[in-house]
């Protein structure tokens, strides 16, 4: 191996002041999985596609997702409706192209704050240390005890369905994750070398923890952010089967899959293409988020 | 041991004690007002007042936290407000059809997915190894209602090998067999996924130890090595990690039971959002609360109980 990223096992080495060595530590991980596992072409690919679907949905549908067309329900598969229609007529495949753009939107803003939020808590929480440290961990381990899905149901279900309040139930149940995967390293390097002479200069607290540690820890975030994605999706997705999402007609995978189940007897596409949208999505991110993470081991680093 | 375990128990105590505190935040704290929510737009102030007082919502926070506190020591949740029997009969009457289906895709989950991990360990970079991977990544990649959905239009409508929608009635051990079986199988698949995933990992991490490499110079033939050196020690992990687990196979049996339209928690939990039943929310959230607790301890008891090295302190 002879780019830098095994530096990571030797992080004194490269306590960059620059803030744009985030970028360079996320950017680096993301090169070196699709150079290792053909699964994260795959994984790559398909959420390519996904994400290309939604963006370009209004140019590439076939059809109007909201047209109903009362002489065309619950159509199978043909030539016109390539995935079949809903009750309602309207056309399956362009409801899931439109659809794929809120899983993504909910999927990968909910991320983003719980990265945020929990990279910071686990950041001051492992820098600090001490009784804090023992506080901040206890509450995160309490919030990750609960079932995720069960978690985002109760709180969706007291905020109100909007797109705002999915985003921040399902932020909310990931925050612990990204608190531990942000603490330990921050513990195992607070003592180190680089982190000591930044004190000796002088250095402020914020500045140590955010130029200097921060980088350090990106990789480790990077994975968690992509499996906890799939998770995002997924929980996002449930949510809707169960009811809770924005209100219809705008298309929602869940919401579609509820709908086709609710006329399984009539219509078998309703039912299973939203259902393998779902599955392609969150088994693409998972296949990122694995060839990250064994891009970043340092134990499979060494065998491979 | 008895130190170990009290010590455990009381743990487990203070963390219920968190969770809850957690529960009556979460729903006094959040913007919305239950008695609003509960009533919808139209409710007039007077209405919405007399019923934020039957809520008791009008008490102090202090006073409303150890109310709620002391009614679940005391086994008194509260009376639904959509049928108007206390929330704990409500909730005992279907927990066991949820505990059953719990259990039945553990002992799937075990089944398949020890046995698998072993193989792909062994097989390591090899074709089994690629071939549990896959399949281990889409069963943990879908969601329950998803593979439930593909489970009941392959075996329920395509093959037609069970019914559809179930009665219910039949209450035969044939009959609830039937009955059990694909909801339990859904969530097997999801249980097997992840225990194939931990058990192949904790294979080859324990088959990379010296005293496995010591045990093959010696001589001692393979199977015995995989068998008695390494899988015994590999096992310590899985127990962790089906403890882990069994809150996410708790999640997905809400999805697993509406699909099968199955007695259980989760379809009460999801009656009780349609109807707005806030009480009976709230006593879903005490009884998971309860469960996960429980689970957690049970995981650290047999984790002390398969693991010698763990300090009985």
């Amino acid at each position: 191996m002879t780019d830098g990223s095994e530096k990571r096992m030797a992080p004194g080495g490269f306590a960059q002041s620059e803030f744009g060595a985030v970028a360079t530590m996320a950017w680096r991980a993301v090169a070196r999985a699709f150079r290792m596992n053909a699964t994260t072409w795959v994984g790559g690919l398909a959420l390519l596609i996904i994400i290309a679907a939604a963006v370009l949905a209004p140019w590439l549908a076939p059809h109007d997702p909201l047209e109903q067309n009362i002489l065309e329900t619950l159509q199978s598969p043909s030539a016109l409706h390539w995935l079949g229609t809903d009750s309602y007529g309207r056309d399956t495949f362009s409801r899931i192209m439109y659809g794929a753009r809120l899983s993504l939107l909910i999927g990968l803003c909910s991320i983003l704050v719980a990265v945020v939020v929990g990279t910071l808590i686990g950041l001051v929480s492992g820098y600090f240390g001490a009784k804090l440290d023992i506080v901040i961990m206890q509450v995160m381990d309490v919030i990750l005890a609960f079932p995720s899905l069960i978690l985002g149901l109760i709180l969706v279900a007291m905020l109100g369905a909007s797109v705002t309040n999915l985003i921040l139930a399902i932020a909310f149940t990931a925050v612990p994750a990204f608190a531990r995967i942000a603490r330990a390293p921050t513990i195992a390097l607070r003592e180190r070398e680089f982190v000591q002479a930044g004190r000796a200069l002088g250095y402020s607290d914020s500045r140590i923890m955010f130029r200097h540690l921060l980088p350090n820890i990106i990789p480790d975030v990077l994975v968690m952010a992509s499996l906890w994605m799939a998770t995002a999706v997924r929980v996002e997705a449930s949510l809707a089967f169960i009811g809770l999402s924005v209100a219809p007609p705008t298309p929602t995978w869940g919401g579609m899959v509820r709908e086709g189940f609710e006329n399984i007897l009539d219509s078998y596409s309703l039912a299973l293409f939203p259902s393998l949208a779902v599955l392609i999505l969150v088994l693409a991110l998972n296949l990122i988020g694995d060839g990250l993470r064994d891009a970043i081991d340092p134990n499979l680093r060494t065998e491979s | 041991m008895t130190a170990f375990v009290l010590k455990r128990i009381g743990f487990a105590v203070i963390t219920l004690f968190a969770v809850l505190t957690l529960v009556f935040f979460i729903v006094r704290v959040l913007p919305g007002d239950p008695a609003s929510v509960v009533l919808g737009d139209q409710a007039s102030a007077a209405t919405i007042e007399a019923l934020r007082h039957k809520l008791g919502l009008d008490q102090p926070l202090i006073v409303q936290y150890l109310d709620f506190l002391g009614g679940v020591v005391r086994g008194d949740w509260g009376v639904s407000m959509a049928t108007g029997r206390p929330v704990v009969q409500e909730v005992l009457n279907v927990l066991p059809y949820t505990i059953e289906l719990t259990l039945a895709a553990l002992v799937l989950g075990l089944a398949f997915g020890v046995p698998l991990g072993i193989w792909a360990a062994v097989n390591r970079n090899r074709i089994p190894d690629y071939l549990t991977r896959i399949v281990s990544l889409l069963g943990l990649s879908a969601p329950a209602f998803v593979s439930a959905v593909i489970l009941l239009l392959l075996f329920a409508i395509q093959l037609r090998w069970f019914p559809v929608i179930s009665s219910g009635q039949d209450t035969s051990l044939a009959g609830k067999l039937r009955d059990l079986t694909l909801p339990a199988v859904n969530l097997g698949l999801i249980m097997a996924a992840y225990i194939t995933r931990v058990t192949r990992s904790a294979m080859l991490e324990v088959m990379s130890q010296d005293y496995v490499r010591t045990a093959r110079a010696k001589g001692v033939p393979r199977n015995v090595v995989i068998w008695r050196h390494a899988f015994r020690n590999s096992l310590i992990p899985v127990v962790t990690v089906v403890g882990l687990y069994l809150g996410i196979l708790i999640g997905n049996s809400v999805l697993t039971e509406i699909v099968f339209n199955r007695p259980g928690l989760g379809k009460l939990i999801v009656g009780a959002l349609g109807q707005r039943d806030y009480t009976m929310l709230q006593g879903m959230m005490v009884i998971y609360t309860f469960i996960v607790v429980v689970i957690n301890l049970l995981t650290d008891l047999v984790y002390g109980l398969v693991d010698p090295r763990v300090q009985y302190r």
